[in-house]
């Protein structure tokens, strides 16, 4: 089975303080960790264990500037194939349907069973997968936790639903599923397979090399617009307690004796 | 002039979904003098009761009743949603499982913009809607401007509007079902696997103390489970801790585990996302133990610890043991 799995580079949100810059136009990226988003993290490893089990090829491909190149390297290091990175002026300023229209080239230039992206990213919609499908006409499902292969034509895959159940669904192949965490234990890289993979050949896909007009992308392209980041005003939140770590103890014993929280 | 806006009602055993009345919130801050129209899917009796439902909060209801609608498969119902929606509509749908599922792929084929999601709607200036977002686990929040000219497919989050409950719409519902047409789909619906029962029901209890990834390692779970046992309450926790699976899935707590009704919750080292507190319910007193002051759980809790939880826990739990 040939897989192309969709990663992005984002701000490890487990590592970093998120702040709004000075003039709200982006958050402070001074000293901001990067990693993998987590959720590919996770297609990255099924596209992997799949491979294992029926044959094929894994596939990176991200959407980014230069440094996107790191990220592609080391899921490369999980044991991936190969690696492509998109990366163009113009494609800066993309709405979710302008990645969603670069991925779309970058699976056409190629001739994938089954196209994985993660659930969400950074920025919380979640929604390149599905517009992915879409595009490409391919039968899609969303929050998956579940694969099993029945075939080479046929999947199935169970979806993570409210309450924790799960629905399970029988779908074509070709297609595109975005996977949630959870769906398995992504390996760790360490330092002597990302050498493996340090002089791997990733090839850079620009504007021509992937025949699509410009203002179909990047800002010129994006008909939903970030206007600007900012930390809302909301209510007084917590009573923030303050004292040495005995003090604070002490303090909240009593708050919880109160309300019932200790028997 | 911005296109006639349509709600997607969800539902389950013949109840609307509290998000159906809270979509009728939000398309009034699109446009206050809207006359919204909501749409039901589905099959058998149950619709009825569906559609009379909505009918007291929206001035219209579309029914779709078909045998190939009695379970909401996305990909089937964005085949009928493309067929039926006039040009540039704007719908809106619940940012939940489902939505998630449908809407991105619906707005491609509208050739509409998406937005996920939303916290809030702040109106239409010509053709812009401007909605408010956020963004890295709610740390921070975006006004985003959406060009409706071709239309919009809007997810909201749920619980976030206030529900109009006014009950007074009085509306029609109109059955559609004969514009049903082909609904195949390469993606089957087989069937719904329940979640496991694990050997606590953290449901019923009073007292919950809920570990989150601050927790750091699966040998700190221990910290928890001291605090747990001095205070005489039980270990829960939120999705990375299942993820990695140091705590089974029956122990979490969010939209995709357990709903709670807890007295007291103490969320330690919880970041507080919107899905962990939607799991939420009753209006506990919230403790929360975080290093990062600007996690959002702060927001949402009573009382707040800024300190890491692996030095702060274990004071706590000596004292409450000291003092028994």
């Amino acid at each position: 089975m040939e897989i192309l799995v969709c990663v992005k580079r984002v701000p490890d949100t487990a590592e970093n303080e998120i702040e709004v810059a000075g003039d709200g136009n982006d958050i402070e990226r001074d000293d901001l960790v990067y990693s993998v988003n987590e959720w590919d993290n996770y297609a990255v490893e099924e596209a992997i264990q799949i491979v294992d089990k029926v044959g094929g090829s894994v596939t990176i491909v991200s959407v980014g500037d230069e440094d996107a190149e790191e990220i592609v390297r080391r899921e490369m290091a999980m044991g991936a194939n190969d690696g492509i990175l998109l990366t163009d002026d113009a494609f800066e300023g993309s709405d979710g349907k302008g990645i969603a229209t670069l991925l779309k080239a970058a699976v056409e230039k190629g001739n994938y069973d089954l196209i994985l992206t993660g659930a969400q990213a950074d920025d919380g919609a979640g929604q390149v997968g599905g517009m992915l499908a879409a595009m490409l006409d391919l039968p899609y499902a969303s929050i998956v936790n579940k694969i099993e292969t029945l075939d080479d034509k046929k999947l199935k895959v169970g979806r993570e639903i409210e309450g924790g159940n799960q629905e399970m669904n029988e779908i074509d192949l070709p297609g595109v599923l975005s996977i949630q965490t959870g769906i398995n234990e992504p390996r760790y890289v360490g330092i002597r397979g990302i050498r493996k993979v340090a002089s791997a050949e990733i090839p850079v896909w620009g504007t021509s090399d992937l025949a699509i007009a410009a203002d179909s992308v990047g800002e010129a392209g994006a008909r939903v617009k970030r206007v600007d980041y900012f930390v809302p005003e909301l209510g007084d939140g917590a009573e923030i307690l303050d004292g040495t770590m005995e003090e604070m103890s002490d303090k909240l014993i009593e708050l919880l004796k109160a309300k019932g929280g200790i028997k | 002039m911005a296109g006639q806006i349509f709600a997607y009602i969800t539902h389950k055993t013949g109840k609307a979904d509290d998000s159906a009345l809270e979509l009728a919130t939000a398309a009034g801050k699109i446009n206050p003098d809207a006359s919204t129209t909501a749409i039901v899917t589905g099959a058998g009796a149950d619709l009825d009761a569906v559609c009379n439902e909505v009918a007291k909060s929206y001035k219209e209801v579309w029914k779709f009743n078909h045998d190939a609608l009695a379970y909401p498969n996305a990909e089937a119902i964005r085949k009928l949603l493309v067929a039926v929606l006039p040009q540039d509509a704007i719908l809106l749908a619940a940012h939940d499982t489902f939505g998630m599922d449908l809407c991105p792929g619906l707005s491609i084929k509208l050739d509409a913009v998406f937005a996920a999601d939303i916290v809030d709607i702040e109106g239409l200036e010509g053709n812009i809607l401007n909605v408010i977002r956020q963004e890295y686990s709610g740390q921070v929040s975006t006004h985003v401007a959406c060009d409706i000219t071709n239309g919009a497919v809007l997810n909201v989050r749920p619980g976030v509007f206030q529900p109009d409950d006014s009950g007074s719409a009085g509306g029609q519902v109109i059955d559609k079902s004969s514009e049903v047409t082909d609904l195949t789909t390469g993606r089957r619906f087989l069937e719904i696997v329940e979640a496991e029962v694990g050997d606590v029901d953290i449901t019923k209890e009073d007292v919950l103390v809920s570990v989150g990834r601050g927790i750091e390692d699966q040998d700190n779970i221990e910290i928890a489970e001291d605090l747990a046992e001095a205070m005489g309450a039980v270990v829960s926790c939120s999705r990375p801790i299942v993820d990695a699976k140091w705590l089974e899935k029956a122990r979490q707590v969010g939209t995709s585990g357990k709903t709670v009704k807890p007295k007291v919750y103490l969320a330690l080292g919880i970041s507080g996302s919107f899905q962990h507190l939607g799991g939420l319910k009753g209006k506990p007193f919230i403790v929360a133990v975080n290093k990062n002051p600007k996690a959002p759980i702060f927001q949402m809790a009573d009382v707040g610890i800024v300190e890491d939880l692996l030095d702060f826990v274990p004071v706590l739990t000596e004292k409450i043991q000291e003092g028994k």
